[in-house]
């Protein structure tokens, strides 16, 4: 079986710096995997690389064994919550039902079908109350639950997500993590871009460890070590929980928590 | 059908074709990209005039909407070298081309139908003079173009406008879901070029962008659905099209000027009075806030004070005013929307918590 995910020898530059160097990154079917690493690692340049948004100097990137021109509606995108205008003249529902646009392809509209998908995911999000609003009333909590329904509309096989947990409700939180559970337990795969080193190992199975280069890949149990995590952040760490780690030694967190992210790593 | 009624159907037509891609300009936050291709289309029209040395050919729209994508293109080279910025970038490629056209015009083309004048300011009030017959019928010119623009407007709107709605609202998504964001980009910019050129006989170069972008503007601050903005839009192009008219004939002033100086009366209306955006809808939400947050300051206030020694003298009305440093209107008005919120009573100079303060003051401190 193809790995849903292979990335070979990925190299992002900007001009003469490299914003990834040499990135090798393989996830098989069926997992939830975070790619964490300090601000500016290049954690959202490799999501968008892998999604043909931002230009590669050398690499290859495969999806199920093929490009991802080939394997475009397999794959879902949820964008930072940030990049988009949350003032757009538009509802919640009308948001969700995008994510069906690319199974419609050009020229053709949604229709009943895909408002009823959209209603039905935005239930599965606890927002069916909210598919009416205007999308400038919500919380950021609730514009993330919002981006997830459309991410399930397109019944994608694999998922990336660019900081779903940034700056979310414990609500969110929540139902983020059921979802990512839910997906997985469909036999999807989930890669996120991770901030809390803390909820690592209890939210997902593997991590990418990203520091423009790519410090270690694999299940969390084998590489969410001190010693990569000493690697990947260098001395901009500080000491917090044991249990936070698979390896039971002493557990590190980054010195740059969740709050300080922006959206320009 | 009379010049009059010739001149106000133009003056609709030009408005509506306008204020449609006007919309999406907005959303995108490329308004000023508008202004940049309707001066810049100038330079297509003349250099195809002196191939074709013809002021009616259809080719003359080939060409503005060719140089309107170049001052696209030159803007974005220039912005990517990130040594200017988008707004010093098109500050500095519109001047440029427009210039180049300007000299053109004064040097080669003087004594032909092309003069500066009526590139500035257009010649609606002559453009029933020029006239050509369509399927038998005896029509101005200039209708015929601006309808085949607008005609244009309308197909390539309602054409992509599930692609134009996402890949103005979510790039990266409408990128990923292989809708080529950048293509729509480019045939977006296209029909502004068009839309220009076809405008720019009737009104002008200067005043197009205000019949693309204060419509849209206005429009915006009274709706919150993509729809219904592109339907306000537009009504609001008619309505300031149709007023300009007659504000023109009734100061007998230039048309076009008229025009646009109505969509921005409109406009200033619309910032004032938008039932929710707007203004005064903004001022009073947040006088309410602040009348909401004294009053349960007042409940916090006297929460804090109950069942303490202190109590009946906290509780006096005139104490507010020393205490709290409150004016005496300004305790008076708190006082009044307290009561009417029902969270406290006045008995005798004396205010009294009710059950509904008590519990808003202690849902406040609990949060």
């Amino acid at each position: 079986m193809n790995p849903a995910l292979e990335v070979t020898d990925l190299t992002v530059a900007y001009h003469d710096k490299p914003v990834l160097w040499d990135v090798d990154v393989t996830a098989p079917a069926g997992i939830l995997m975070a790619i964490v690493g300090p601000n500016g690692a290049g954690k959202t340049t490799l999501m968008k690389a892998i999604l043909g948004l931002t230009p590669v100097a050398a690499g290859s990137v495969r999806i199920d064994g093929k490009s991802y021109t080939q394997q475009r509606q397999r794959v879902g995108y949820v964008p930072q919550r940030g990049s988009v205008d949350w003032d757009f003249p538009t509802n919640v529902v009308d948001v969700v039902t995008m994510g069906r646009y690319g199974a419609l392809g050009w020229f053709r509209r949604p229709g009943r079908r895909e408002v009823d998908l959209a209603m039905h995911a935005l239930e599965q999000v606890g927002m069916h109350d909210f598919a009416q609003r205007q999308i400038s009333q919500l919380s950021g909590g609730q514009q993330q639950r919002v981006f997830l329904a459309r991410a399930i509309v397109q019944d994608a096989d694999i998922y990336f997500m660019d900081e779903p947990f940034q700056g979310v409700d414990a609500t969110t939180e929540r139902t983020i993590v059921t979802l990512l559970k839910q997906l997985r337990g469909d036999g999807k795969t989930v890669v996120v871009v991770h901030h809390d080193l803390q909820t690592v190992a209890e939210y997902f199975d593997w991590v990418t460890l990203l520091n423009v280069q790519c410090i270690a890949s694999g299940p969390v149990g084998q590489v969410f070590t001190e010693e990569n995590l000493r690697r990947t952040y260098g001395g901009r760490i500080a000491f917090v929980e044991r249990d936070a780690l698979a390896t039971g030694g002493m557990a590190l967190r980054s010195f740059a928590p969740a709050a300080t992210a922006g959206g320009a790593d | 059908m009379s010049a009059s009624l010739e001149i106000q159907l133009l003056a609709v037509l030009v408005a509506a074709a306008c204020a449609l891609p006007g919309v999406f300009l907005v959303l995108r936050g490329t308004a000023m990209m508008a202004d940049a291709i309707s001066h810049t289309v100038l330079l297509g029209i003349v250099l195809v005039f002196f191939v074709v040395q013809d002021l009616q050919s259809p080719w003359l729209i080939v060409g503005a909407a060719a140089i309107g994508l170049v001052t696209v293109t030159l803007t974005e080279l220039l912005q990517h070298t990130r040594l200017v910025k988008q707004d010093a970038a098109i500050g500095l490629v519109f001047p440029a081309l427009f210039s180049v056209a300007v000299i053109l015009i004064s040097r080669f083309a003087r004594g032909v139908h092309l003069d500066v004048d009526a590139v500035l300011l257009g010649e609606l009030a002559f453009a029933p003079f020029d006239r050509l017959i369509v399927l038998g019928i005896d029509v101005p010119r200039a209708l015929v173009t601006i309808a085949v623009v607008l005609i244009a407007n309308i197909a390539f709107i309602s054409l992509f406008y599930k692609e134009l709605k996402l890949a103005t609202f979510d790039a990266g998504l409408a990128a990923t879901l292989g809708f080529a964001p950048a293509l729509l980009h480019y045939g977006l910019m296209a029909l502004v070029s068009i839309t220009a050129v076809g405008a720019f006989d009737i009104v002008g170069v200067v005043l197009v962008v205000a019949l693309m972008v204060t419509p849209a503007a206005a429009a915006y601050l009274l709706t919150s659905d993509l729809r219904r903005m592109l339907v306000l839009s537009v009504a609001i192009g008619v309505l300031s099209a149709l007023a300009g008219y007659w504000l023109a004939r009734l100061l007998n002033a230039n048309i076009a000027g008229a025009m646009a100086t109505m969509t921005g009366v409109i406009f200033l209306v619309v910032l004032v009075l938008a039932p929710q955006r707007g203004l005064l809808a903004k001022l009073v939400r947040r006088r309410r806030q602040q009348a909401d947050f004294a009053a349960t300051m007042l409940a916090i206030h006297l929460l804090h004070h109950t069942g303490a020694p202190t109590e009946a003298e906290e509780a006096r009305i005139d104490h507010l005013e020393r205490h709290l440093d409150w004016q005496p209107g300004y305790a008076a008005r708190v006082i009044r929307h307290a009561e009417r919120l029902g969270f406290i009573k006045s008995i005798a100079g004396h205010l009294q918590l009710t059950p509904t303060g008590y519990a808003k003051a202690q849902e406040v401190l609990a949060s």
